[in-house]
């Protein structure tokens, strides 16, 4: 051998041992690597990978049902069937949609999205193929399965309003999560969950929490397609809480049958309890609509109703009081010791205050008149000569005594406050002075002041049961006896006289009302009239003669107002009525009011 | 030459078959068996579509081994130029239709298999610089000059299997090469002046890779850049990894494999989903099961006289230690994704037939082992 071949076969064994060592060590490396991923690091990688294989879905629970006092059901969750096609699971998908055609029609349209839905979701995914399904039609299905592969029915629920449109402003309806409702909700997964549907107004919407009740979860395992796989866990959840409202359907119904064809709103309270018995706005929608989706059709037709029927007109719509505020002044006067039932003004038709000149209602004038006589008669010399003596502050505070000027917060959206003017109120606003033809005005309920019919039936409440601080509320099972509410600081004889005017208003000869009088067996209503002018009348017209109402465009005449009470010797019952635009509070007003009560004693609402 | 051997005493192939080591090829069956298993597991529990066809091919390459370590290891050493340049041609005609066709053109199609030049080239180098370095002396090795010839005939190869482009392969000849260049005795200084160059020569060739290699390298320094893309993988990968723990989750119920959260998990991801399923235990039965091949393949290199057998085994031992170490280390994200698979034990035709090949030829090399007649 030669001595090279001996040197570089030394060589190589040396250098042999240093690459098995780096190999070694090399796998070392990898062991040590092992053990920091699988022992060290072990913990948080389960977790990742359980994170990865184990989707928590929710289950939607079912929304409580709402009630009306005697136990009639107003909103409720009805079965919704659908039909679903899963797409793998059917060796021919036109087949079967023709199939299915035979037994459902679908319209073009309805075709064309399946189709889409199809082409762009996972075969795995069901994709709906018709909703709304009746019994007939699910039946129908099901016995035409065999030629039907990969179709599935899907039982859902969907928010259902018995009464449509009679309760849409109490109820309001549900609907489902926008990007509005979101960002209050960030923590709340559920806001996630299609088909999730939330209450997007009225007590759907202030109860909403109480109603979803709290939903259930299932564990589930998938694959990295989002694939089902199998079922982990599942933890049930608990069905909505119902709700027992306040609200007599009966009585509903026929408040919202008096109106006709009017827009306006009224609000049934039972004075004793602050308990609404009824609130109907004019005209009304249909909260099922709103349901799946409203159409856009039958959203540009609600949104664009000069009669805006999305509006609840009973705690959104504010409107002067008009002579129904002459309550409350009569009240801070007699209160304040200004006037007493002696008290007498002269009424000429019209008198000046600075250098304007103010107008009764009559221009005949109604002569010498006291309280009694002058609510009777809705004198408006009357209250400008008590408002001017009273001052706007007395009235002011009277008013918010009895629920004006504040939200009252029954639990709709959108509650207005009104407004109750004062002397600072107008420096602020107007940046002048508070003159005395403003007190006269605000004496007649005119000028500044508004209120809305909730606002309006509180104060007349709170009047008639003897001066108790009783609260609108919708809900049952919190009644409070009429001792439990704060007596507010008003004396019984006053009281007792302002009631007697309201009396005459509806009974006595010549009262503004007493075309709506009833008896019902002794029963008689009490109440007051109001007829707010929109328009300003001005010295050219009053000269030429005013024009009448009926010759005026809609928009431009006036809102008619009445509110009332009954039995008159131990009240139950107060109602406001507002009616837009319709023109005679005693003409129009008073006898929707009317009938409203005269059901309501007829119904003897327990 | 009839100084190194390989052409004395003739052995008769029964004196052959029963030299060669039976625990070597048991240890092959026993991670063959292992790969077959994981694949039936890779198919939700199923011989198909993989695992039959692995146990399949297994055999065939088996037999094909048997075959390659009964010839005279005189023929490989003849040949080991004329191999070379063969396989050298082929893959410029690779890369010239590569011109043509569209994108990356790594093989061949003969028909019946498609064949890959670079894969070929892995065991043609060893070859060439076993032959080529069994001639020349101490001296010659030495020198600056010696080592211009095999570099020469190294980065050639090299340069072409890159830009094909296959840049894990590329890599993989290289190191391979450049290990016989130190088993033969080349110094220390060379190696670390060669390491200087590339450092420098680093930027021009980061602006050379294609983007996607780039990227490849970028997400291995950091997987959550792109944790939905590229990234992906070795994330999903580290998942596996970590949640089969100490025990691994049993057979047929690693949850990321089965959930196909892994990718590949039949060919470059394979030992993510034995891991996952077998554990940190397993893993370490599988790497142990390796060092042993490994160890063998050394000891075949130690007890050999002949210097071209003794550096064929270095060459083709390095080259199954290169494909072992970089499938493992980059599932696990210690090396980047360059799509090496796991000899064995992953899907595939082209490296079950190479390996098996390489192991043919270590067998012969061993038996030969005192063939070394002066």
């Amino acid at each position: 051998m030669n001595s090279y071949n001996i040197e570089k076969n030394h060589i190589l064994s040396r250098r042999l041992f240093w690459i098995m060592a780096v190999n070694f060590l090399a796998f070392t490396v990898l062991m040590a690597r092992l053990y920091f991923l699988q022992v060290f690091e072990a913990d948080k990688y389960r977790m990742l990978s359980d994170e990865n294989r184990i989707s928590t879905r929710f289950l939607l629970s079912p929304r409580g049902t709402i009630y009306d006092r005697n136990g009639e059901i107003i909103a409720k969750n009805e079965q919704n069937f659908q039909a679903l096609i899963i797409a793998e699971q059917t060796p021919d998908i036109e087949e079967t949609l023709r199939e299915f055609e035979k037994i459902i029609p679908l319209s073009e349209e309805e075709e064309g999205k399946v189709l889409k839905d199809i082409k762009n979701k996972r075969r795995f995914i069901p994709v709906k193929l018709k909703d709304n399904l009746n019994w007939d039609e699910v039946s129908q299905i099901l016995l035409h399965a065999p030629d039907l592969p990969g179709v599935e029915i899907n039982e859902g629920l969907t928010r259902k309003y018995p009464y449509a449109e009679l309760y849409a402003h109490i109820l309001g309806y549900v609907g489902a999560v926008s990007e509005n409702d979101k960002k209050d909700q960030k923590d709340n997964p559920l806001y996630m969950v299609p088909g999730f549907k939330i209450g997007k107004s009225g007590l759907e919407r202030s109860f909403d929490y109480k109603l979803q009740g709290k939903s259930g979860t299932v564990k589930l395992e998938v694959n990295a397609y989002g694939r089902v796989m199998k079922e982990i866990e599942r933890d049930g959840g608990h069905q909505g809480e119902s709700l027992n409202l306040t609200v007599d359907s009966r009585l509903q119904k026929a408040a919202y049958e008096a109106f006709g064809e009017e827009s306006g709103a009224a609000v049934v309270m039972d004075v004793r309890s602050g308990e609404i018995l009824a609130m109907v706005s004019t005209p009304s929608f249909d909260p099922n609509l709103f349901t799946n989706g409203i159409s856009y059709k039958h959203w540009n037709e609600l949104s664009t109703n000069e009669r805006t029927p999305l509006v609840n007109k009973a705690v959104s719509g504010q409107y002067s009081p008009g002579s129904t505020f002459k309550i409350v002044v009569a009240l801070a006067a007699l209160e304040a010791g200004i006037i007493d039932a002696d008290t007498h003004y002269y009424c000429a038709g019209g008198m000046e205050i600075g250098n304007i000149r103010f107008h009764c209602w009559n221009h005949y004038g109604h002569g010498s008149l006291n309280v009694v006589e002058a609510l009777k008669y809705s004198c408006d010399i009357f209250f400008y000569e008590t408002a001017l003596r009273v001052g706007v502050d007395k009235i002011r505070e009277m008013a918010l005594k009895l629920g004006l000027g504040q939200t009252l917060s029954v639990g709709l959206g959108n509650e207005k406050s009104g407004l109750i003017p004062s002397k600072s109120w107008k420096k602020a606003n107007y940046d002048t002075l508070w003159a005395p033809g403003d007190s006269a005005n605000t004496g007649i309920g005119q000028g500044y002041v508004s209120v809305t019919p909730l606002q309006l039936v509180t104060m007349l409440s709170r009047v008639v049961n003897g001066g108790y601080a009783v609260s609108p509320t919708f809900i049952r099972g919190n009644e409070k006896d009429r001792k439990s509410f704060k007596r507010l600081d008003i004396s019984t004889r006053n009281i007792e006289l302002v009631k007697q005017g309201m009396y005459e208003v509806v009974n006595g000869v010549g009262g503004t009302a007493k075309k709506a009088k009833f008896n019902l067996d002794g029963v008689r209503m009490g109440g007051k009239t109001g007829t707010t002018q929109v328009r300003r009348i001005s010295m050219k017209e009053r000269r030429s003669g005013i024009i009448h109402d009926s010759q005026l465009p809609w928009k431009l005449r006036n809102h008619a107002w009445f509110m009332g009470f009954t039995p008159v010797d131990n009240p139950r019952y107060a109602v406001a009525v507002i009616v837009e635009h319709g023109s005679s509070g005693s003409g129009v007003a008073a006898p929707i009011a009317s009938k409203i009560l005269q059901e309501a004693l007829i119904l003897d609402i327990k | 030459m009839t100084d190194f051997g390989l052409d004395g005493y003739k052995q008769g192939w029964k004196d052959k078959l029963f030299g060669m080591s039976f625990i070597y090829m048991f240890l092959i069956i026993i991670l063959a068996g292992i790969g077959t298993m994981t694949l039936y597991s890779a198919a939700n529990g199923d011989w198909q579509p993989w695992a039959i066809r692995h146990i399949t091919r297994f055999v065939t390459a088996f037999a094909l081994m048997i075959a390659m370590a009964l010839i005279d290891a005189k023929y490989y050493y003849k040949s080991a130029y004329a191999f070379y340049f063969a396989t050298f041609m082929m893959l410029v005609a690779v890369e010239l239709m590569g011109h043509t066709g569209m994108g990356a053109q790594r093989w061949i199609n003969l028909g019946i298999f498609k064949l890959q030049p670079s894969e070929l080239m892995k065991i043609g180098i060893v070859l060439f610089l076993a032959r080529y370095f069994s001639v020349t002396t101490v001296q010659g090795i030495k020198s600056v000059r010696g080592i211009i010839i095999p570099a020469v005939f190294t980065i050639l190869p090299v340069a072409l299997i890159a830009v094909e482009p296959d840049l894990g392969t590329a890599l993989m000849v290289l190191c391979t090469a450049s290990v016989m260049l130190f088993a033969v005795g080349v110094q220390w200084w060379k190696f670390a002046g060669a390491a200087a160059a590339v450092a420098a020569t680093l930027p021009v060739v980061w602006n050379c890779l294609h983007e996607y290699q780039q990227n490849r390298v970028l997400t291995f320094l950091n997987p959550e850049r792109d944790p939905l893309g590229t990234g992906y993988h070795i994330i999903q990968s580290k998942i596996a990894f970590g949640s089969g723990g100490i025990f691994g989750k049993g057979f047929l119920r690693g949850t990321q494999t089965h959930l196909n959260f892994l990718p590949e998990k039949h060919t470059d991801f394979i030992f993510t989903m034995f891991s996952e399923e077998f554990g940190m235990l397993g893993s370490f039965c599988l790497i142990f099961i390796n060092m042993l091949i490994l160890a063998m393949g050394y000891v075949f290199a130690y007890r050999s006289r002949n210097y071209f057998a003794r550096l064929t085994i270095v060459g083709l031992n390095t080259n199954y230690f290169l494909y072992v170490f970089i499938n493992i280390a980059m599932v696990m994200g210690v090396l980047p994704v360059v799509g090496v698979p796991l000899p064995l034990i992953s899907y595939g035709g082209t490296v079950m037939f190479s390996i098996m090949a390489s192991f043919g030829i270590m067998l012969c090399m061993s038996v030969n082992y005192d063939n070394n007649t002066e």
